[in-house]
């Protein structure tokens, strides 16, 4: 009686947006940018079937804050873009964390600095795990790298971002979000359409309330004393993240060499790895999936276990902060930089990895 | 015998929370805020209302107002407000908002709210200057007048003329309602909360945008009495500003 | 004989309202309040003059100023 599981062959921006419709997405704030379009395209009528809203803004900025107003109500919204509209919702992101405004948000990483250009990249790493914009504030970050993973975490990134009251970041890159591969779509249960009814606004009465105090959303604090307590408040919502971090760790139990990579670079590099171990070559791969929190304690395990490390970016090096910082007692990583511009091939890692596990 | 006859004629209305404001002496805002007040009370709105405050001196009001609230970035009230009411429709929504705010740096969002035919109202205070910040100027400032950072006074060949929001939010395909009203004597006060009036029951009525300016003193920028003050807005920017209702649907079943 | 109550905590002697009394009955008092404005009252002897019209209420930024009126009697004096 065992029904086969449903298969659909997408997009991993399709993915992206079907995920959110499954965790019960009720409002989507789009504006065209290459190359997240597909994200918007397909909410503009899939969301409105079900029963949700659309609104194509008129900037990122505006899309970021009508994701706040509709997180502020205490409804799931999602917002995506990339690189440059990144720059662009960074105010209402920092607004958002500094209110506690739970929101997801896409960024499908092209490449930059400026316009860039269309193609894959990771350069929005410090962006997206730093609190891109200003004051001192992290949020969630997912790194997917399979169309299966991102349809999986944009699910969790609704109920992070309501268990935490947080923005979720999903943060992609062009293949991700190009790349199309068969995935087994499923359906959370037990979604609470209003898991926000003890902090939202929702006006002082509604069907569901008798007449309460009214409420305030705001990240303005002037009071003698106060925005120390909101950071310090904040700052210990974070410190409670580190135990949620997660990561895939492949070939490294025996492993000399580990790859340090995340999202699309993190899934060419397992290739590399496979690659390797044909030839009896002892690499793994880790591959952090939430970027913050970023997943330190492993790396340092394997780090005390005397392994060496490579990390591997496609960009000039921003995660391979992390990964010192997380093994800088004990290891040191090397680093290989993919240029923006660049598609690397899973042979084109072979000779960096190679001259590191030669120790040249 | 007379005294029992004595009947409360004014009195603070119940929306309006009962606790000083910061505003400086003459300022209007607590006029605007109480007309709002007034309505959500007499329209029994307080309750079902979610409010999008905005930056400049009226972000505090979401401590005047006895109704749920949320701080929208600079200028970008517009958007939030778009945000609620996208996720709660059945919510009466409206943002407050300085010239600084609205026709400057929202510039963008006001624009396009106000298109989309949003059903939010926009309650505008117009009062020719950044107030919060220390009086610079503003789009909205005069040909002329003097401000922190127009210390000779604004010139049109270099900062340009200012802006008219009300009609230009009136020649927009999504608005329901345009007007423009002073808070400067009994009379156009009284007009005032009809142009509100009038923009909350577009909201209400599903018919589209609600925009109304209200044109304010600030004496303490404008470094003047508060009586000398409500004499400029009358003699100087009435004139450039004219009251009156620019757009009106309300009567004619709405924009689909 | 309608009236009104300055709420002195409240006032901040902006004296809008002493510009639109119709029978100018509201003038600046000697006094201070705790924030250190110099509010306005209605003197004794004016007040007899008040008609309850509610306009300095209406022009108050700061709701100071609740107004009770007595509607005249038909034929009184």
């Amino acid at each position: 009686m065992s029904k086969q599981p449903e298969r659909i062959f997408i997009k991993g921006n399709e993915a992206i947006a079907r995920g959110a419709l499954a965790a019960r997405c009720k409002c989507f704030f789009g504006y065209p940018i290459t190359p997240q379009n597909d994200i918007p395209e397909f909410m503009s009528s899939e969301i409105i079937k079900a029963g949700g809203d659309f609104v194509q803004a008129e900037s990122e900025v505006a899309a970021a804050n009508m994701l706040l107003g509709a997180g502020a109500a205490g409804i799931r919204a999602m917002t995506s873009s990339s690189s440059p509209g990144m720059s662009l919702k960074q105010e209402a992101i920092s607004y958002m964390a500094g209110s506690e405004i739970p929101a997801v948000i896409v960024n499908m990483n092209r490449g930059g600095p400026g316009l860039g250009d269309i193609g894959p990249a990771q350069g929005d790493y410090y962006q997206s795990t730093r609190g891109g914009g200003h004051g001192d504030y992290r949020h969630f970050t997912f790194g997917p790298g399979t169309v299966q993973e991102a349809y999986d975490l944009t699910i969790r990134a609704f109920d992070i971002a309501f268990e935490h009251r947080t923005p979720v970041l999903i943060l992609g890159d062009a293949i991700l979000g190009q790349m199309k591969e068969p995935i087994t779509p499923w359906v959370p249960e037990g979604v609470d359409d209003e898991a926000g009814r003890d902090w939202a606004i929702t006006g002082r009465t509604n069907a569901r309330e008798t007449a309460r105090e009214k409420r305030l959303i705001k990240s303005l604090f002037l009071g003698e004393g106060e925005l120390a307590g909101q950071n310090r408040h904040l700052q210990a919502k974070y410190d409670a993240w580190t135990d949620m971090a997660e990561c895939e760790q492949f070939e490294t139990e025996d492993a000399e060499l580990i790859i340090c990579a995340y999202g699309s670079i993190g899934r060419i590099a397992k290739s590399t790895v496979r690659a390797f171990r044909k030839q009896g070559k002892k690499v793994g791969l880790f591959r952090p999936i939430t970027l913050y929190p970023f997943p330190s304690a492993d790396l340092k395990k394997l780090a005390q276990a005397g392994k060496r490390f490579l990390t591997i970016e496609h960009n000039l090096g921003q995660m391979v902060d992390d990964v010192r910082l997380a093994i800088r007692t004990v290891a040191d990583s090397d680093f290989f930089p993919i240029y923006p511009g660049n598609l690397p091939t899973p042979d084109e890692l072979e000779a960096p990895i190679l001259a590191c596990l030669e120790g040249k | 015998m007379t005294e029992m006859q004595e009947k409360l004629v004014f009195s603070r209305p119940e929306s309006v929370i009962d606790r000083p404001t910061h505003y400086c002496p003459g300022c209007h805002h607590g006029i605007a805020h109480r007309l709002v007040g007034e309505l959500l009370d007499e329209m029994n709105l307080a309750e079902n209302s979610l409010l999008v405050a905005s930056i400049g001196c009226s972000v505090f009001l979401y401590n005047y107002l006895d109704v749920d609230a949320v701080e929208a970035p600079h200028g970008r009230a517009p958007a939030v407000a778009t945000g609620v009411k996208r996720a709660r429709p059945d919510n009466f929504v409206f943002t407050y908002q300085g010239d600084g705010d609205l026709a400057s740096i929202g510039m963008a969002e006001i624009m396009h709210a106000a298109n989309r035919g949003e059903k939010i109202c926009v309650v505008f205070v117009n009062n020719t200057v950044y107030g919060m910040t220390g009086g610079q100027m503003a789009p909205t400032t005069l040909i002329g007048q003097k401000t922190t950072t127009t210390p000779a006074g604004r010139c049109i060949t270099h900062e340009g003329a200012p802006i008219r929001m009300a009609e230009i939010i009136a020649s927009l395909g999504g608005v329901a309602y345009a007007a423009r009203g002073s808070l400067d004597s009994v009379k156009n006060i009284s007009a005032a909360k009809k142009h509100l009036r009038k923009a909350f029951d577009c909201q209400l009525n599903a018919t589209g945008f609600g925009f109304v300016e209200l044109l304010s003193g600030c004496p303490t920028n404008w470094k003047m009495t508060p009586v000398q003050a409500n004499e400029r807005l009358q003699n100087e920017m009435i004139p450039y500003f004219p009251l009156g209702v620019f757009k009106d649907i309300s009567e004619e079943g709405g924009i689909c | 004989m309608s009236r009104i109550e300055v709420r002195e905590d409240r006032c901040k002697g902006c004296l809008l309202c002493t510009t639109v009394c119709p029978v100018d009955i509201i003038v600046q008092s000697d006094r201070f309040n705790v924030s250190g404005y110099k509010v306005v009252e209605v003197p004794e002897e004016l007040k007899a003059k008040c008609t309850g019209c509610a306009s300095c209420a209406m022009i108050c930024p700061d709701i100071a100023i609740t107004v009770y009126k007595t509607p005249r009697k038909k034929g009184g004096k």
